[in-house]
């Protein structure tokens, strides 16, 4: 079933086609094969001990953030970089690439075409990584409950470590946010990615009943 | 102890210094930004955590051999910088491996972390890297222009290629700096400065919020850290590269880290004060005043030798 759904809608530069090499022979490229990995996420070990509860301390005071506006609640993101609630002073900072962020702020509503998306860029980010859902609409849908078209939980498709609920919560509830995710990092529970590579079959699943159109690889790191 | 390896000692200690002092200086002048923008800005510590944050992530992925080895050419680019350029004046330990014809190979190792990068970050086939690297190339093929003319203009005034006996020349005194005994150097050599540094209105290359974060969008983990090592040094030792050229030099490490300051703060200070240039501006830029100063500077020099 996946598969017919896969091929049907696969993108046109996902396309298995023909590229002439430079000295002129013709190769055959599968972009599903050749550019993207076919091997299933692994957890990675969570070590104790005096050694890992220093490197998640480092892990809590520095945040890099992934600044991913996918709904009206991303308005309130930009609000930490002025002098009234300046988020630097915390550690916190804004990245611009899923490479080198560790937090992920998904500020609801969370449209499934944006959902896409967001499992992409979720997964190019390196482990610990730790998601944030922003206002009602990640909990349980908010004022959107009964659109076609929007996700209501968010913890369906992704491990969420903290929840801001409120509509809109305001940059000072998210400033809390931090300050608990900082907490759980320390109490060294800030391991949520690997329950998403432990239970991954789940998670997949929920993604594919919701995105008709899969037309992307299954893995995406 | 045997001297050689005695002074191996030395020049890695004074790598440690630098790149401490290269964190910390990175630090202080978010600091200042913020305040600026009336913020409080990021703890002074806050680039030993990152780096620390950096290290100990779980997960990595490679993009191939090249992916691996940009990193370190552009450290290669940054210690070879801090090598082959004395740190104090008249220090023999200190002198690190500073020989005749050492500003040469100093230019050239500018160029060289660069372009190791640049093979690097195109591996990782991120287009904003090669957006990156394209505008990287050729602004500074502009810098080089005013730098080089500003350098040879020195080394006509003084006849010489060796950082050491330039920098003796302008001992007893600042009125025997480059700064005024060769002004029109001076300011064809701070001008490119601005562009070596790649501080706003020349940070091209990052440019961050335009193109995500230019070269580096892909590396991640040990690889950034390996980044942000490099760029710490470069801080200092590009710094330290004009302070010796222009401002004769430091003969104590108290000297060493304020003028380093203050000449990193130059690029800063315009940087807070301008906003980024298009690739194009930034070209035409650098071949149009500098130039022309760095020329003039070159014939004065010729003339009155």
């Amino acid at each position: 079933m996946e598969e017919e759904r896969k091929d049907k809608f696969l993108a046109p530069e996902n396309e298995i086609r023909q590229v002439a090499a430079p000295d002129g022979s013709i190769i055959e490229v599968d972009p599903l094969e050749d550019y993207f990995t076919q091997e299933r996420p692994k957890p990675y070990k969570v070590r104790k001990g005096p050694v890992e509860n220093f490197l998640n301390w480092a892990r809590a005071e520095s945040l890099w953030v992934l600044g991913f506006g996918t709904g009206c609640g991303s308005i309130e993101i930009p609000p930490l970089v002025t002098p009234r609630y300046d988020m630097f002073r915390f550690g916190v900072q804004m990245r611009a690439t899923p490479r080198q962020s560790n937090v992920f702020i998904i500020s609801g509503y969370l449209s499934v075409k944006t959902l896409k998306r967001v499992i992409r860029t979720y997964e190019q980010m390196p482990s610990p990584k730790y998601v944030m859902g922003l206002g009602s609409c990640t909990i349980n849908g908010g004022m959107y409950f009964d659109s076609y078209n929007t996700i209501n939980r968010l913890d369906h498709y992704l491990p969420v470590d903290v929840y801001i609920a409120g509509c809109m919560p305001r940059p000072e509830a998210l400033l809390a946010g931090f300050a608990k995710l900082k907490e759980l990092i320390k109490e060294g529970k800030g391991h949520k990615a690997n329950e998403y590579v432990e239970n991954f079959d789940w998670y997949k699943d929920n993604q594919k009943k919701v995105i008709n159109d899969w037309n992307m690889p299954d893995y995406n790191w | 102890m045997d001297y050689s390896i005695q002074k191996f000692l030395w020049t890695l200690l004074g790598l440690f210094i630098v790149l401490n002092w290269g964190f910390l200086m990175g630090s202080t002048m978010r600091r200042i930004g913020a305040r600026l923008a009336g913020r409080v800005g990021v703890p002074i510590y806050q680039p030993w955590i990152d780096m620390i944050k950096m290290i100990s992530l779980r997960t990595y992925l490679s993009h191939g051999v090249l992916y691996y080895i940009g990193p370190v050419f552009r450290l290669v680019g940054g210690i070879g910088m801090f090598l082959f350029m004395p740190v104090l004046v008249g220090s023999e330990i200190w002198s690190n491996y500073s020989f005749s014809g050492d500003l040469i190979l100093l230019l050239y190792f500018q160029s060289f972390g660069m372009l190791g990068m640049a093979l690097g970050a195109s591996e990782s086939g991120s287009p904003n890297a090669t957006i990156g690297i394209s505008r990287g190339l050729a602004q500074f093929a502009a810098v080089e222009v005013p730098m080089t003319l500003a350098v040879i203009a020195i080394a006509i005034q003084h006849h010489t290629f060796s950082f050491s006996e330039i920098l003796d020349a302008q001992q007893g005194g600042f009125m025997n700096w480059t700064l005024f005994t060769n002004p029109l150097a001076s300011i064809a050599g701070m001008l490119a400065m601005l562009g070596a540094m790649s501080h706003s209105p020349f940070n091209l290359v990052k440019a961050p919020n335009e193109i995500p974060i230019g070269p580096p969008t892909e590396y991640h983990s040990s690889f950034l850290s390996v980044l942000r090592t490099n760029s710490a040094i470069i801080h200092v030792v590009e710094a330290a590269l004009f302070m010796n050229l222009f401002f004769g030099g430091a003969d104590t490490w108290f000297m060493y880290i304020i003028k380093t300051f203050f000449v990193y703060f130059i690029s800063v200070f315009i940087g807070m004060v301008f906003p980024r240039f298009k690739i194009e501006d930034s070209v035409r830029w650098f071949l149009k005043w500098p130039t022309v100063i760095g020329i003039i500077a070159v014939l004065v020099a010729a003339y009155w030798k």
